[in-house]
């Protein structure tokens, strides 16, 4: 069982996350291109070895930053995600 | 030396000490030059090569492997072949391989041990025995077998199945697919890259693709740990680690790695002979000709290149399945393993150029690419020979992702991928 770090609860087990995809996929505007809106919403970064990612927590509800390692699985606490959404 | 497979020469050589067969396949040095490399020696890049060579008569191919053939996901998958699918695109293509399975120990002269001991796909709920009744439509419609099973009928095919009064996962029935089974995994890469060897094909082993060549804005070949080695077209055939590929290649693919597991008990006498999935219970298994019961469920939820799996998924396999058979709490287990595949949101193979031109993608097969090996390699070797999309793989271009055009098969295919 891996365990993850909520940057709001502490430690918790892994079926308690669920993977919310690249840090940093903002959502283009309405104006946005055909390819810019696919990339958005299908393309990944899907990185062998350190990742940038943004995870739920979902007894909490709180998306956090996480960076991780997709070959180790080693994974670093999470972070509070600044700003607005 | 002996060459063709078959009881005389089995007899023949049985009288000659087994001395004189041959090697199944050769290992040359890499040429700089080749008209196509294919990267990724697994059941996909190996059925690549051979119909290149079988189909369009380009000969001069070079299949490039990081490691052994059939290393990866074509050695650690569950070996269940089948067509169950839910759209016409789908059924088209995955009837096309399961046809091509039919023939193939024939065409390759090599026993791929193709079993079509049948597959049910249990519905436990009203609600899933209307879902299954829509999917047997479906199947029928799109022209590949299909059979409403009721609880008499799965009684029949898994008299083992826990029909208590008080089990988590009643069978109220299920789809069968007759055609469907299984086949040897290893045989099918190994069949494929004597019979490509045969026709002139170069298999390199440990030869790991580190850069593609780019002139002109064309793949023109790879630099390899062997080698730099020219080619007019190449073929990526590379499941789990094509976004890593596709990165090296300047462009990214809507692909996420995951582990998929997979575990085996220890032998025992025939007691299973079908192919069981529960969608519900997250469970599906078949017994080898060994006597394993070789289990697998869906998929570990967080993106991994680590060939290993963790426990709570494998906890709800587990589960799943000594609810659904009682008996088998009995088993021991005897391996655990897990492969990297490469998740699409929809759940439908790429077939198709890649951004890059003269670059070629056979991906995204997710936890099903085993079922898929004859056809994915007719149909980009037909890509790469012609230039052009074959009527069967045009749907399942990376353009699709484009115009929104998917073909989402998360449903159909029962377990999610």
């Amino acid at each position: 069982m891996q365990i993850f770090s909520c940057p709001f609860c502490g430690p918790r087990p892994e079926p308690e996350f669920h993977f919310g995809g690249d840090l940093g996929n903002d959502r283009p505007g309405p104006d946005c291109t055909a390819e810019a809106w696919a990339e958005y919403l299908h393309f990944r970064n899907n990185p062998r070895g350190t990742a940038e990612e943004i995870w739920l927590h979902v007894p909490c509800g709180e998306l956090f930053a996480m960076r991780r390692d997709t070959v180790t699985m080693a994974a670093d606490p999470g972070r509070a995600l600044g700003g607005q959404p | 030396m002996t060459r063709h497979y078959s009881a005389f020469s089995l007899l023949k050589e049985g009288l000659a000490s087994q001395k004189g067969w041959m090697k199944a396949w050769e290992s040359p040095e890499p040429k700089p030059r080749y008209d196509m490399v294919i990267v990724g020696g697994g059941g996909h890049g190996l059925a690549t090569a051979y119909y290149l060579a079988k189909r369009h008569g380009i000969t001069d191919v070079a299949v490039v492997e990081k490691g052994w053939l059939g290393g990866g996901n074509t050695g650690r998958n569950t070996t269940v072949v089948r067509s169950n699918y839910f759209f016409p695109e789908s059924v088209r293509l995955y009837d096309m391989a399961l046809k091509l399975y039919e023939g193939l120990s024939r065409e390759l002269n090599y026993n791929i041990m193709l079993s079509q001991r049948g597959m049910i796909s249990l519905a436990h709920t009203p609600a899933e025995m209307e879902m299954a009744a829509r999917v047997v439509n479906a199947m029928q419609i799109n022209g590949t077998d299909a059979e409403l099973f009721g609880p008499e009928d799965v009684k029949r095919v898994l008299p083992i199945y826990n029909f208590g009064p008080k089990a988590r996962y009643p069978a109220l029935g299920g789809v069968w697919q007759g055609r469907s089974g299984t086949a040897r995994h290893d045989a099918v890469a190994w069949g494929y890259a004597r019979a490509a060897s045969r026709l002139g094909v170069h298999i390199l082993q440990r030869c790991e693709v580190t850069e593609f060549l780019v002139e002109g804005g064309r793949c023109r070949g790879v630099v390899t740990s062997r080698g730099t080695i020219r080619a007019e077209k190449v073929g990526l055939a590379v499941a789990g680690h094509s976004s890593q590929m596709a990165a090296k290649a300047g462009f990214r693919l809507p692909i996420t790695s995951y582990a998929l597991q997979a575990c085996v008990s220890e032998p025992v006498k025939p007691i299973l002979d079908t192919v069981v999935l529960s969608p519900g219970a997250g469970t599906y298994a078949s017994q080898s000709d060994k006597g394993e019961m070789v289990v697998g469920g869906g998929l570990d939820r967080i993106p991994s290149y680590g060939q290993r799996g963790n426990l709570p998924v494998l906890e709800t396999v587990l589960s799943g399945l000594v609810e659904m058979f009682p008996a088998f709490r009995q088993l021991n287990l005897m391996r655990q393993w897990a492969g990297i595949v490469d998740v699409v949101p929809d759940s439908s193979p790429i077939l198709g150029e890649s951004p890059l031109p003269g670059l070629y993608l056979n991906c995204g097969w997710g936890t099903g690419g085993f079922k898929a090996i004859p056809a994915g390699g007719v149909l980009l070797a037909h890509l790469m020979a012609t230039g052009q999309h074959h009527d069967i793989s045009r749907p399942f271009d990376l353009d699709r992702f484009m115009t929104g055009r998917l073909i989402d098969e998360a449903a159909g295919s029962g377990i999610a991928h």
